[in-house]
């Protein structure tokens, strides 16, 4: 693969001073920016998890965030769909086509539309495979049967599970396989043709060979999706990301492009992080 | 005594218990049934109770049990599924929800015969309903209603987060979610419960002896119009229950065959009822199969 990395520690790039943070400039002029966060923060209660979010993705570019447990990264991916609403308090902005997504006024289940999310753990609706990716589009008007057909096969082709599933649309989807049912739900996520699909380990509850099947689809999504992935694995971030973020303590301490960050990050906390010296 | 005798000898009386409390069931049942069983006939299970002579049967009374449990089940499912629906997917810890989970917490440890006489002041007497299946109705509710929506409650707890995440990531509303996704994956533990809660409040007497009434009036089996008086459908009829009929033959039935009525309608009463027990778990497997298969 093109764009393998090799992993081998790299101390000896880090200077004695190396900055604390290192946020990649994520100019306007020259990337097509499809979302930002200003100022996040979350709080579970009255505990702080997440400050300093300040993070800017490229349009059309697998983004991946990374960090040890508790580091913030699900607290900040799950803020950007507002799936933390009534769950933690998120404050800062969040621009999305230039409306700032995180005030009252936003109707959240229309925005949940444009930026979709796929979960850690597979979770297909006790239906058919057909009205798994259904579902949420007859629920919002979409009755004509060729047109609903179209869109099964086009986003099971995208998910690249179609040749799987295509002579037993109408089983369960509870039967399928944790890969099968994982490709699914993004198959069922990328029915509603959103802008961006946000991912919070979607491979960590599967087997090696249906994780790379994930991987392998999204590296096809990338064309037309932004894709935000939250993972644990630094060789899949390595693998399909194009810019990586780091994150430790509930902050971004590093964000830059992915090669950048596993061959020479700036930060010394990120070298320490990616050559497995904690977490 | 070291650890492995203290395990052989816990296990030991662990059993011993569990087969004393399986020996009991058994003994009972085996004793209605054994005492029971020789007297049913279908001209039993379909005549009417005679109150002089001998040869009478339970067939309104049956009759009347399935309707009343039907008319409870009418009326006690919404509201039960509409305060789980509430109390699972809805309400916050707060004093509000506090206050209702106590108050369903009460309401489930009220005896039966005070919920009847509870019943029989309200309805029979202050609202006019005279003992009717109306009444009886109402009655059985309030003794239903906690046992129901908790059991409702655990089927919607049963139901993973992963499903109403999964469908508010995709843009539904959590009203959308709990309809269309949380509801028909909780359907087959739903439908095990309200048949297992249809069995107790089949067997339910002493709520019904100051509702429902004890007589049992001749039915026309012909006319369906609920609104006469010996319509089966009438539900302002008074209308003695099978369970009631067993209680009321043995404290004051002058038949000369009271005790082959008792023991036949009480062989009846636990058929009905074990097979609601059998039924909702067979049934509640069949529609998870169903849901979970082709």
């Amino acid at each position: 693969m093109a764009n393998t990395i090799d992993l081998k520690p790299v101390s000896e790039f880090i200077s004695e001073d190396a900055p604390a943070r290192y946020v990649y400039d994520m100019s306007p002029e020259k990337h097509e920016i499809a979302l930002s966060t200003h100022d996040l923060q979350v709080y579970y209660g009255d505990n702080l998890a997440l400050s300093e979010g300040d993070l800017a993705f490229e349009r059309y570019k697998i983004t991946s965030l990374i960090g040890a447990s508790g580091s913030g990264k699900s607290t900040f991916l799950r803020s950007l769909n507002r799936m933390n609403d009534g769950v933690a308090t998120v404050k800062g902005n969040i621009t999305y086509r230039g409306v700032d997504i995180n005030t009252k006024a936003i109707d959240v289940y229309e925005m949940r539309r444009h930026i979709g999310m796929v979960f850690q753990r597979p979770n297909p609706f006790a239906k058919s495979i057909y009205n798994n990716i259904t579902f949420a589009l007859t629920q919002r008007g979409v009755t004509d049967k060729q047109e609903l057909d179209e869109i099964v096969e086009t986003s099971l082709r995208q998910a690249a599970l179609w040749d799987e599933v295509k002579d037993e649309l109408n089983k369960s989807a509870l039967a399928l396989s944790g890969g099968q049912a994982q490709r699914l739900v993004i198959a069922r996520a990328l029915a509603l043709k959103p802008d961006i699909l946000l991912l919070d380990e979607p491979s960590s509850a599967l087997d090696p060979i249906s994780s790379a099947q994930v991987e392998d689809t999204l590296l096809e999504l990338k064309n037309q999706y932004t894709i935000i992935i939250v993972t644990h694995n630094m060789q899949q971030a390595a693998r399909i990301s194009d810019y990586t973020a780091f994150f430790h303590m509930g902050k971004v301490i590093e964000y830059d492009l992915t090669r950048k960050i596993f061959t020479r990050p700036k930060v010394a906390l990120t070298n320490d992080y990616i050559s497995g010296n904690f977490g | 005594m070291n650890a492995k005798t203290a395990d052989k000898l816990a296990t030991g009386i662990i059993y011993t218990i569990s087969g004393i409390v399986a020996l009991i069931l058994v003994a009972m049942l085996s004793f209605i049934l054994v005492r029971g069983v020789p007297h049913l006939s279908w001209h039993f299970l379909t005549s009417p109770a005679k109150a002089f002579e001998a040869g009478g049967g339970i067939g309104i009374q049956l009759f009347n049990s399935f309707y009343l449990l039907l008319l409870t089940m009418l009326i006690s499912f919404p509201i039960a599924l509409a305060a789980a629906i509430y109390l699972n997917e809805y309400a916050r810890k707060g004093r509000f929800t506090t206050i209702v989970r106590t108050a369903i917490e009460i309401l489930s440890s009220l005896p039966s015969v005070v919920v009847g006489l509870f019943g029989f002041l309200l309805f029979v007497v202050k609202f006019h309903f005279g003992f009717s299946i109306l009444s009886g109705a109402i009655a059985l509710t309030f003794f239903n209603l906690p046992l129901l929506t908790r059991s409702i409650e655990t089927s919607l707890a049963q139901i993973p987060n992963l499903q109403r995440e999964a469908g508010s990531a995709l843009g539904l509303s959590r009203w959308e979610t709990v309809i269309h996704v949380i509801l028909p994956a909780a359907v087959p533990s739903i439908v095990t419960g309200v048949v297992l809660s249809a069995g107790r409040v089949f067997g339910e007497a002493a709520a019904l002896i100051y509702t429902a009434g004890q007589s049992a009036p001749a039915l026309n089996f012909g006319d369906w119009n609920p609104f006469n008086i010996s319509s089966p459908l009438n539900p302002m009829r008074p209308a003695e229950t099978l369970a009631v009929h067993i209680w009321k033959i043995n404290s004051e039935g002058i038949m000369p065959d009271v005790s082959a009525v008792s023991a036949g309608a009480s062989a009846v009463l636990i058929i009905v009822v074990l097979l609601f027990n059998v039924s909702a778990r067979k049934l509640g497997a069949m529609l998870h199969k169903k849901l979970t298969s082709a």
